[in-house]
């Protein structure tokens, strides 16, 4: 009995800590917000942001204000979408390593990224695409983007795919489009293969309010979608056999999931170009301290994610001021040294 | 709760891997499922909670199985797999926890975390309580998904080769384990082993599968005889007796092997 009290204890301490992480990566995602609102060619103080911001919640925008007017049309959308992307890739990520019950998933090696990069590539190239002229790229990038997902989809329908063909048809696809885009990059002009290339690289500037809003309602819906099915995912990590014996149709919900997983990375894709590491990383990261239980797991990695996008963008625009380096390559510069020290002191067996 | 297959059958194209399978399994009662290689023990293990879809009837208690929901059938039958590599780390007690998914909504409730405690405590698993379960031994891991299947609080408990990565004294510990479900809970425990002797020691009925098909079946005494073993396994052996239930001594195979050596 005395055990078993030792191991309640020890349990609820856990979960408690469990909850006091989550928590502080709320607190962590205000503070980083808000520093990096107060950043830039105008200085605004931390404590000015946060009560410009009230004054904006509470009596509505004055445009006469430039306080307001800098937080409102430069600043604001560029942390907000920071957010909301690195949200949603995080949890992205969390969820194709668990449906596919590997450390590798990720919207890279799944292909999507590559596809989203052709879709755009063939915009700014040749001008073709399916959607009007001011969405040609985002358009592109989106449809292209959800052709991984529809391939994996037919294999799963078709050829009763196990998760291993499922990422390996993903590498082989990530290859393909990157194969394409390169010879479009050869071929490319040179002012389009400028713009190809600083689109690939990912960016947060491109964020308007009208895409914010976009990106918001779909995580708004997939979020939702992503938590109700966190049980089942922790299920699929038994395998398949015993997710069924335990009442869940692992079929099924990688079905749901992955569909729910490519159309978020899509949607923040399209907006906000290649933006690498982040679903990689994240779940990873968020694993070593947590443990596997996706119904914490899934959304503490998607706030581990905006975090990590926030402090990326504030350090792509401070680190050579006034010059903005793209955010992807900050993602990757700063997140894989980090995940490299951590991999190698944290204990093993850890995926 | 009984179990009755009747005409059960399961193909890959072609080839059926189980062809016909007609029985009733009793509660209160271990049932080992014995073969060789290939027999369709793991099938017809994973066909009765219909993890595999099979032609044919599965009535539990008289009630179809093809009328119930999946949620509604792993409240009635636990199962172990063979494999249960993980690939993701994951705490003893988190893993004990997915038993009692069938019972739950997406909050686990206090007595959720008691009912898993109890059964940690009870399988002496307690202290490895908040440890990874990839770190642990085959023996404590096999112990965990043992845990894992009785917190779901099944009537039958299927299990696929419990034993065959386990060493003598875990071996027997798991079977003792099962006689006393089956003895004091009234729970029909189905199991696959390759141990004839172990199965002898232990079971109430013995099914003998060859080629998806049930050769022989009844108790260790009945089945356990040279004849069968030679036919089901071409092996010649001895069989004796030992406190009324019989034990197999392998001699020889019946097969001439490709060098066409006989021993």
């Amino acid at each position: 009995m005395k055990q078993s009290r030792l191991l309640r204890n020890a349990y609820l301490k856990n979960r408690q800590l469990k909850f006091f992480i989550g928590g502080t990566a709320v607190v962590l995602i205000c503070l980083t917000g808000g520093l990096s609102l107060s950043q830039g060619s105008l200085e605004i103080g931390f404590k000015t942001v946060w009560i410009t911001l009230w004054q904006m919640c509470i009596k509505g925008y004055n445009s006469e204000d430039p306080c307001q007017t800098i937080l409102m049309v430069l600043r604001l959308p560029r942390v907000v979408m920071g957010v909301l992307a690195g949200f949603g890739l995080g949890v992205a990520g969390a969820v194709f390593q668990g449906v596919l019950r590997n450390p590798l998933a990720s919207p890279t090696t799944l292909g999507v990224s590559a596809a989203a990069g052709l879709g755009a590539a063939l915009a700014f190239v040749f001008d073709i695409g399916f959607a009007g002229k001011n969405f040609i790229v985002v358009g592109n990038a989106f449809v292209f983007s959800m052709i991984p997902a529809l391939v994996i989809f037919c294999m799963a329908r078709f050829r009763q795919a196990t998760p291993e063909m499922m990422i390996l048809s993903g590498i082989g696809m990530f290859y393909i489009f990157g194969a394409v885009t390169s010879m479009l990059e050869f071929l490319a002009a040179q002012d389009a293969l400028k713009a190809m290339v600083v689109w690939l690289m990912g960016s947060l500037s491109r964020a308007k309010w009208g895409e914010i809003f976009v990106t918001a309602s779909v995580l708004a819906i997939s979020i939702p979608i992503v938590m109700w099915r966190s049980w089942d995912l922790n299920l699929m990590g038994l395998g398949d056999d015993a997710a069924k014996s335990l009442g869940t149709n692992p079929d099924k919900s990688r079905l749901t999931l992955m569909a729910v997983a490519s159309l978020m990375t899509a949607t923040i894709i399209c907006f906000t170009g290649m933006i690498g590491f982040i679903g990689l990383v994240s779940p990873h990261i968020c694993r070593m301290f947590l443990g596997a239980d996706n119904r914490m797991l899934v959304p503490v990695s998607g706030l581990f994610g905006a975090i990590f996008l926030i402090v990326s963008d504030l350090v792509s625009r401070t680190i050579i001021a006034p010059v903005i380096v793209p955010v992807g390559i900050i993602t990757s510069c700063v997140g894989g040294p980090l995940f490299l020290y951590l991999i190698m002191t944290k204990r093993k067996r850890q995926w | 709760m009984d179990i009755r297959l009747e005409k059960l059958a399961f193909n890959y194209g072609k080839s059926f891997v189980l062809n016909g399978i007609s029985t009733r399994l009793e509660p209160g009662r271990i049932v080992a499922v014995c073969g060789p290689n290939g027999a369709g023990k793991s099938t017809l293990i994973k066909c009765i909670n219909r993890i595999l879809p099979s032609k044919g009837r599965i009535l539990l208690s008289e009630k179809d199985i093809n009328t119930l929901k999946m949620p509604q059938i792993s409240k009635l039958l636990g199962y172990v797999p063979q494999d249960n590599t993980q690939v993701f780390s994951i705490t003893v007690f988190d893993m004990v926890m997915m038993g009692r998914r069938p019972h739950i909504g997406w909050r686990s409730r206090k007595e959720d975390r008691e009912k898993v405690l109890d059964v940690l405590e009870v399988m002496g698993l307690s202290h490895l309580g908040l440890r990874d379960f990839n770190q642990l031994s085959g023996g404590q891991q096999q112990k965990v998904i043992i845990a894992r299947a009785l917190v779901q609080e099944p009537e039958v408990l299927l299990l696929d080769e419990p034993t065959s990565s386990l060493d003598l004294g875990h071996q027997l510990e798991v079977m003792a384990l099962m006689q006393c479900l089956a003895a004091e809970k009234k729970m029909l425990v189905v199991m696959s082993v390759h141990d004839l002797n172990l199965a002898a020691w232990y079971a109430d009925q013995i099914l003998m599968l060859k080629n998806g098909q049930v050769t022989c079946s009844g108790t260790p005494v009945e089945v356990m005889t040279p004849e069968n073993i030679l036919a089901v396994y071409g092996v010649v052996a001895q069989v004796k007796t030992e406190q009324q239930r019989p034990y197999v001594i392998p001699l020889q195979t019946a097969r001439k092997n490709e060098f066409g050596i006989q021993n």
